[in-house]
């Protein structure tokens, strides 16, 4: 019986494990999304552009630096962790010079331009930067490699030959990384102070301002959170994709798909789609194209926002 | 309504004219490509403001109607021949359909998600395109007969076909923007809720606009695969193309004709040149114009170069002119006629949400030419109660009787249409409209043509006493002008029964009176009026009778000086407390 389903079973099982890693990496993307439309109510057609600058940053820490101190394992993790600072830096000032005016407490009497303004903002902003960043890049692939990348742990779990099982050992580290980095996410925003205004500022931006709360100061602590978050996911996946200037835009659809499956305003629930979107993806990967497997995502992120647009474990978010 | 005047016809067709002749003269092979360029892409742009422009669902996907009609032009040319002079034709039906099946389910989602979801179309087709192998489809060179297959030796000709489609765009655009189909999908924009009050019914509206935006969009396309004789995925269906109709329109000026031929003759040209001499050192330097074109747009005009020339030149017009109010008509009206049989009825209409009981088996009647007060503490429930008998919640149970009809299950803009209008708490005027354009939005649902909605929209400013301000541009009246506004637009559609929600909210002392003696004259105009107030003082004056809720529930019905002294309506409003004040008393 298992002999004569070996094959399938362990494409399957891999695909499975390929998913669980994938999606833990894109659920950290999606955290970040998550907690800045959580907070802000701002959809981020940037986001994915950010990320590219945290690969293109840890590739530049790695090469010029790091690799050599800190040697070619640790260098590139501690690279892609050191983005986050940065990135930090870039979210909080983007938020300040461009953002600042069209949302918050001042975006809300925007009547006219409220609609859109936000999204034709981070639209510009996301031109500028994959754009901006051929020419400062150039379009040839890059990519950061670790001797892990191409070494993966071998399991034989029902102790024959029949059904090997592979972990890639870089990914590995990237999934604890990201579980880690998402959780640490969710424990700031749930238990500490300034966490908790950042939630207020998000529920009811007039009440929280009365109470006393730095609204805008909330959103660009959020906005900064968020991109770096989303750049740190970058910077990891850059250990094991190539990328160019162009990489941001792909994962922008993924992203949102993650958010708006596991529902608008949760981080967890955020992490949770990126989850499923990895899941997707590779398992999609056993009985379709290559190029069909993110048509898959497109269509479950469709699915999703036409039956259930407050997603599998969010609340309602239609509100009248 | 702002009619389509000889002097914008003129203009527009002289412009195209000079537009003509001046790239007649135009040699360079390069140069009239870019030519033909600028009129293709503002046909897309201007496909894409019919949608997106007059209705505010922004359309992050036209890409899907572009790509499909460029893949339809060049692929019926490469497996049968066709020539584009049929084939693209059959791009309109395929626009359309394509529109359909696109804004059908997508219809019922809202701002972002709207917005993301349409992202996700063009991304998709992309991959399939690529995935059945079409990753670079030529049209075949005719030899003989070529003009037959739209293929000329001399360029200027391209040009001259892309400005042909241009007039018939412009002017179809032209002919949704000043109708009722633009107005309506304006009032759309502004307020979706309040559109589909006033009686427009919101679905059908969006499905139109995107089945037009839609079939232009691929016809340009289908164009596009003409002119640039090579399709490739990335370059007909990917996010860039998608984002380019947006561009354009947002930069020159959204929700009007003008905006995306300013977008499409200043920032075509724009990006053209630098990428033309740039792109060597600098490859992404047209994403970055475009990208700094927009972000600056949004900070500084945020609807756009149009607009915001308009806006000047206008603002001097709207200051001057004020005439003296006159007095209302409806006050003029004399008797009043007695109040009749009953004309809405209520039975044990009951609404939860979650646990919370927010109306709790409510019952209570309306009889014609009455002007009955519901009146209740905040939080008693009574917004809600008026969203459940004009449509916009459904009830968990019972049922709304008007005039022998059952109002449970009706959309909003049936209800409106059987004569139940509404105002609401928070006044939403259409702001960039005049007063009488806003008057006649209004007036649709029961005007045959749009000649009848503007007399009847003159009926309703007259029966306000707002005919002096009928001109007037909305954003610059007073928060009682306002008030009558709103009051004129639901007025106009000829209501028999009219739901007025907190009408009094943010009035002077003085206002309120000029307010009161308004609606007191509504009935004499054949209007029944039931209206929600949660202050007492100006309701006891205005109410034949009171229907008093709290919590949800009917506490007291009945005269304005029995209730007020009714102990438990003492209570709701004022608390225990005061209760024992008043008996130790």
């Amino acid at each position: 019986m298992l002999i004569e389903y070996g094959p399938q079973i362990e494409q399957f099982l891999n695909a499975v494990i390929a998913g669980v890693m994938t999606g833990a990496l894109f659920g950290l993307m999606c955290a970040g999304v998550g907690l800045i439309y959580g907070v802000m109510g701002v959809v981020n057609f940037a986001q994915g552009e950010f990320m590219m600058l945290g690969m293109y940053l840890a590739y530049f820490f790695t090469s010029t630096l790091l690799q050599s101190v800190l040697g070619p394992i640790v260098g590139p993790f501690t690279a892609a962790i050191l983005t986050g600072p940065v990135i930090f830096a870039l979210g909080w000032l983007t938020h300040l010079v461009l953002l600042r005016p069209v949302t918050g407490v001042r975006g809300a009497n925007v009547e006219a331009a409220g609609h859109y303004a936000q999204l034709i903002l981070t639209l510009g902003l996301s031109l500028i930067l994959a754009n901006g960043g051929l020419i400062l890049f150039g379009s040839s692939p890059t990519s950061v490699r670790t001797p892990l990348t191409s070494q993966a742990f071998q399991f034989e779990p029902f102790g024959d030959a029949d059904v090997m099982l592979f972990i890639n050992q870089n990914k590995l580290v990237v999934t604890v990384f990201a579980m880690a980095l998402a959780a640490a996410l969710w424990l700031f925003v749930h238990s500490t102070k300034t966490g908790r205004a950042m939630r207020a500022a998000a529920d009811n931006p007039d009440a929280a301002t009365y109470v006393g709360i730095n609204v805008d100061g909330a959103h660009r602590l959020s906005f900064g959170i968020g991109v770096a978050a989303t750049a740190i996911a970058g910077g990891m996946l850059a250990t094991s994709i190539s990328f160019q200037p162009y990489s941001g835009t792909e994962f922008v659809i993924i992203m949102y798909a993650g958010v708006v499956l596991g529902g608008v305003g949760s981080i967890l629930g955020a992490f949770w789609g990126g989850m499923v979107i990895g899941m997707v993806q590779q398992l999609s990967g056993l009985f379709l194209d290559l190029q069909l497997q993110s048509t898959a995502i497109f269509v479950v992120f469709l699915l999703v926002l036409l039956f259930r647009p407050q997603g599998l474990f969010g609340k309602s978010a239609e509100r009248t | 309504m702002e009619r389509i005047t000889s002097r914008t016809v003129g203009l527009l067709l002289g412009l195209i004219v000079l537009y003509g002749l001046a790239a007649s003269l135009v040699t360079n092979s390069y140069y009239q490509l870019q030519l033909t360029l600028i009129p293709l892409w503002a046909c897309y742009a201007l496909a894409w403001n019919i949608l997106s422009g007059n209705s505010g669902l922004i359309s992050f996907g036209h890409a899907s109607f572009f790509g499909s009609g460029a893949y339809l032009v060049v692929l019926l040319a490469v497996k049968f021949g066709m020539s584009p002079w049929l084939s693209i034709p059959v791009c309109l039906p395929l626009g359309a359909l394509l529109g359909v099946l696109i804004g059908y389910p997508t219809f019922r989602l809202r701002g972002y998600y709207f917005a993301l979801a349409m992202l996700a179309y063009p991304l998709a087709l992309q991959n399939i395109f690529e995935w059945l192998g079409f990753q670079e489809v030529s049209m075949p060179i005719v030899r003989d007969a070529p003009a037959a297959h739209m293929q000329f030796t001399d360029p200027r000709i391209y040009t001259a076909l892309s400005l042909a489609l241009l007039l018939v765009v412009v002017f179809v655009a032209l002919k949704v923007e000043r109708s009722r189909f633009g107005m309506s999908l304006f009032a759309i924009k502004q307020n979706e809720p309040a559109a589909e009050a006033a009686g427009i019914n919101t679905f059908k509206w969006k499905l139109r606009a995107i089945v037009v935006s839609g079939a232009i969009s691929c016809v340009a396309g289908g164009f596009y695969a003409v002119v640039l004789l090579v399709v490739t995925p990335p370059s007909v269906f990917g996010a860039g193309v998608s984002a380019q109709a947006l561009i354009l329109t947002m930069f020159g000026g959204i929700g009007t004709i003008w905006g995306p031929l300013i977008g499409a003759i200043t920032l075509i040209p724009l990006s053209e040149f630098f990428r033309a001499e740039l792109a060597e050192k600098l490859p992404g330097i047209q994403g970055v114009i475009y990208g700094v074109a927009i972000t600056l747009i949004v900070l500084l005009a945020p609807d756009g170069i149009f607009w915001r020339v308009k806006d000047r030149m206008t603002r001097g017009r709207a200051q001057s002119g004020s005439v003296a109010p006159e007095i209302p008509v409806s006050v003029l009206h004399g008797e009043r006629p007695a109040t009749g049989e009953v004309m809405l009825r209520v039975q044990n209409l009951s609404r939860a949400f979650g646990g919370l009981r927010a109306v709790d088996n409510v019952s209570f009647d309306v009889h014609s030419a009455e002007i009955l007060g519901i009146i209740g503490p905040n939080g008693a429930g009574k917004t809600t109660l008026f969203n459940l008998l004009n449509g916009f919640l459904p009830p968990n149970e019972g049922s709304v009787n008007f005039q022998g009809k059952e109002l449970v299950g009706m959309q909003p803009n049936q209800v409106c249409a059987l004569g139940v209008a509404r105002t609401f708490q928070v006044v939403r005027p259409f702001l960039r409209m005049t007063v009488r354009q806003n008057v006649i939005v209004g007036a649709f649902v029961s005007a045959d043509t749009e000649a009848e909605a503007e007399v009847m929209a003159d009926e309703a400013l007259h029966r306000v006493g707002l005919t002096h301000k009928a001109d007037a541009l909305a954003q610059g009246l007073t928060n009682k002008e306002l008030r009558l506004l709103e009051l004129a637009r639901a007025l106009a559609s000829r209501p028999k029964l009219l739901l007025m929600d907190e009408t009094f909210a943010g009035l002077g002392r003085d206002e309120v009176e000029e307010m009161l003696e308004t609606i007191r004259g509504l009935p004499a105009g054949g209007t029944t009026v039931v209206i929600i107030e949660h202050t007492m003082h100006a309701m006891v004056r205005l109410a034949d009778r009171f229907v008093v809720l709290d919590h949800g529930a009917v506490i007291a019905t009945g005269l304005p000086n029995v209730v007020t002294k009714d102990p438990q309506v003492i209570e709701a409003y004022l608390g225990k407390k005061w209760m024992a004040l008043s008996a130790e008393n």
